[in-house]
């Protein structure tokens, strides 16, 4: 950049790489791909990605249960999801082959499903009465994202569908998703938990005479920020659960490696922004270390002119030159359209700067350019243009425009 | 806008200008951006605002383009007559030993229950201990004097979305949970006096899509159920429609075709081409049907019954200059509402 500005070194024209496809019609159609995760940062349409992707390969034949997490109300109605009971529900799609099943996870729920799965009554309702363990359940950090993890592993287990899609909590960070169950289950498993609740553990408060002077002053403080109520019922919580750490810590180890294992498949999203495409970055790197199968980026809300013919530059001279000959009503309508199109021509650049730039740092990592729709996707018809959108054939597009981009690679 | 007993972007009372503002929304609305404009309008002809930052994104010093910034107040913009805004990221940690030190004399104890973690702990199992260290921390800079003089004319907070507010600036409510006597509980009595006095408002930063009104319509409920001070609404990266009101219309019913266009294209110097006018069409009824459902939210946003600004998308990456005009947009609306 810098030499090129001095003009010293004239840069080489090296035409910038192209992305390459990424099939997603051929991955969900494919009787080996079992689980498709679909994340990336907040607000870049995971939800309704994971929705059409199901929607389509349900369409394509196969029996598909989507689980989403916090979907937009009226698009949660149009799958059906008004009822929050934490279980699949079939979702009534007119004549097609396969069958598509949706439901809407409920952390809380799940949590206590949990608890009482691995416990005798008396305790899971113990533990289910602790305010501690009420708090952990619905508002720690990280607790969403154990819980979806905890789903899909059920889901799987069960063997009634052959394609789970999951879409990830909402959180700033795509990397959230894999980082939160072990965050939870070192948290519970801790040495700060295991110092709290060491006299709940020998055995009720006699177990303080064993505690060092050390541990009596940071008990104190603890209690005196937190309150003394807080930690008896970690203490409580915590030893009324300890016949479930193991489990829990193994039930997180088991679902991690579920994601490793082949037939799972990760389809990252981000929009045309760079806090989304940077976040789609890290995302992708982390994927690789783990040694986890990326398919490809969805790159959303794109939007591709209808023509590319015209330039913004063009289009700008020419709503001027319409402008002029101002003549009524019908050249102030030439002149927005070709404003509206100029404006369309330099927003479609920026984002194709933007996919590229991704590109340059990821060059083998696929691409499919969805374009937005001009409201919200909220009803099985509007899943259905996005369905085609992503997994419609690559270059079959009105503008010849391939589906990997935004606007056409420039000519070198 | 803003006539008299209407909470609006600098009064909610006729008395006492606010002083706090506290700038919320639904993640990807752009509120960070949003918090840094407010505070640099509020900052021109010579005042002093402080900008804070709750959730460690360090999102102010990229908008500001500084480096990370520290726990501590930092100049982040100087403002015409002499006006200057000032950052601080709140570390929570930090914050937590500051109040330790300050309460118990426990600074090195402090620093010890840090490395083993607990301090960590202390903050993750309770969230609520979270909201009240930075709320404290945001009514101190707000009531701070030196030599009787404010340091301060204005606090901006760049708050936790929508989804959490309440339970951030319901402090109270959130210690009930916690310790229930001592310096921390009369310390968040405090800060609640503050955050329900008519100093301070709850802005809320919408974008007129689906999802972020219905949000702030849900947000601005519960603010208004916790006895909270709800402020203006600021609908961001507004976008104003490129046709005459009547062909907006007719293009959003989808009876605009190339026809209509191409002699005007081709008197506008282009050659004729009537794929090219088609195509236009086409671009032309997306940008008016958008239009029509962006209208449809604006309508929604303003029978929310709050003053209302709106902020233009700029075109390009946000930068320096963009928030000053950003800030410019939000100081017409102040100016106006000080006349009112």
């Amino acid at each position: 950049m810098t030499a090129a500005a001095d003009g010293a070194t004239p840069r080489p024209a090296r035409p910038a790489r192209q992305a390459p496809p990424v099939d997603l019609a051929a991955l969900i159609a494919d009787p080996d791909t079992r689980i498709i995760v679909c994340c990336g940062s907040g607000g870049v349409g995971k939800t309704t990605t994971s929705a059409a992707l199901a929607l389509a390969a349900a369409e394509a034949g196969r029996r598909v249960v989507v689980l989403t997490i916090d979907p937009a109300r009226r698009l949660a109605q149009s799958l059906g999801l008004e009822e929050l009971d934490n279980e699949p529900r079939e979702v009534d799609v007119p004549g097609i082959p396969g069958r598509l099943d949706a439901m809407m996870l409920d952390m809380k729920r799940t949590f206590d499903d949990i608890v009482v799965a691995h416990s005798t009554p008396e305790r899971a309702e113990q533990i289910l009465a602790n305010p501690f363990y009420q708090t952990l359940s619905s508002s720690f950090a990280g607790t969403q994202e154990y819980m979806a993890m905890e789903k899909l592993g059920q889901l799987r287990t069960a063997e009634r569908w052959d394609l789970i899609v999951v879409d990830t909590p909402p959180s700033r960070s795509a990397l959230d998703f894999l980082d939160a169950p072990n965050r939870m289950s070192r948290f519970l498993d801790g040495t700060m938990i295991r110092v709290l609740t060491a006299p709940a553990r020998a055995g009720g408060r006699a177990g303080f005479k064993f505690a060092s002077a050390g541990f009596l002053i940071f008990t104190r403080i603890i209690s005196k920020v937190l309150g003394g109520q807080l930690l008896r019922d970690i203490s409580a919580f915590v030893s009324a659960l300890d016949t479930m750490f193991g489990g829990f810590r193994e039930r997180a180890t088991a679902t991690y490696e579920l994601l490793r294992r082949p037939g799972t498949w990760f389809v990252v999203v981000a929009t045309p922004e760079p806090d989304a495409l940077r976040e789609a970055s890290y995302f992708v790197d982390r994927l690789s270390a783990e040694g986890m199968p990326l398919a490809g980026l969805v790159l959303n809300r794109t939007h591709p002119p209808a023509s590319t013919r015209l330039s913004a530059t063009r289009a700008e001279a020419a709503a001027e030159a319409a402008a002029e000959a101002d003549d009524g009503s019908p050249a102030a309508l030439v002149a927005g359209a070709l404003r509206v199109h100029a404006d369309r021509m330099t927003l479609a650049a920026r984002e194709q700067r933007l996919a590229d730039r991704f590109t340059s740092a990821h060059p083998e990592v696929g691409m499919r350019a969805v374009p937005a729709a001009a409201g919200d996707v909220h009803d099985l018809e509007g899943l259905r243009v996005m369905a085609e959108a992503l997994t419609g054939p690559d270059g079959d597009t009105p503008t010849g425009v391939p589906r990997t981009r935004v606007l056409p690679a420039r000519r070198a | 806008m803003g006539g008299s007993g209407v909470p609006t972007l600098v009064r909610v009372s006729p008395d006492l200008p606010v002083r706090c503002h506290v700038v919320t929304g639904k993640g990807g609305t752009g509120k960070t951006t949003v918090a840094a404009a407010l505070a640099l309008a509020l900052a021109s002809e010579g005042h002093t605002v402080l900008l804070v930052e709750c959730e460690g994104r360090q999102g102010i010093a990229q908008l500001f383009d500084t480096p990370p910034l520290p726990y501590e107040e930092r100049r982040v913009a100087v403002t015409r007559g002499g006006g200057e805004v000032r950052a601080l990221a709140i570390d929570v940690e930090e914050a937590l030993l500051e109040y330790l030190e300050m309460f118990y004399n426990l600074r090195r104890a402090g620093r010890a229950l840090r490395r083993m973690g607990a301090v960590d702990f202390a903050t993750t199992i309770a969230p609520g201990l979270r909201d009240v260290l930075i709320t404290g921390k945001v009514k101190e800079a707000v009531t701070r004097r030196v030599d009787g003089r404010r340091v301060y004319d204005a606090v901006v907070v760049d708050a936790p979305p929508t989804g959490r507010i309440t339970r951030f600036l319901n402090v109270t409510s959130e210690m009930a949970g916690l310790a229930r006597s001592g310096p921390i509980k009369t310390q968040s009595d405090g800060v609640m006096a503050v955050i329900r006095s008519p100093q301070t408002a709850v802005h809320l930063v919408t974008l007129l899509e689906d999802m972020p009104v219905q949000e702030t319509a849900d947000a601005i409920a519960e603010l208004t159920a916790a006895g909270l001070p709800v402020g203006s609404v600021l609908v961001n990266m507004a976008t104003e429609p490129e046709l005459p009101a009547a062909e907006l219309v007719r293009a959003a019913e989808g009876r605009l075709t190339g026809a209509d266009l191409a002699p005007g294209l081709t008197a506008a110097g282009l050659p004729e081409d009537a794929e090219l006018a088609d195509a236009l069409a086409a671009e032309v009824v997306e940008h008016a049907q958008r239009w029509a459902a962006q209208d449809a939210l604006r309508a929604r946003v303003h029978s929310l019954g709050r003053p209302t600004v709106e902020l233009p998308l700029l075109p390009g990456p946000m930068d320096l200059g963009c928030l000053f005009e950003l800030a410019g947009r939000l100081e017409d609306h102040l100016g106006a509402e000080v006349a009112a």
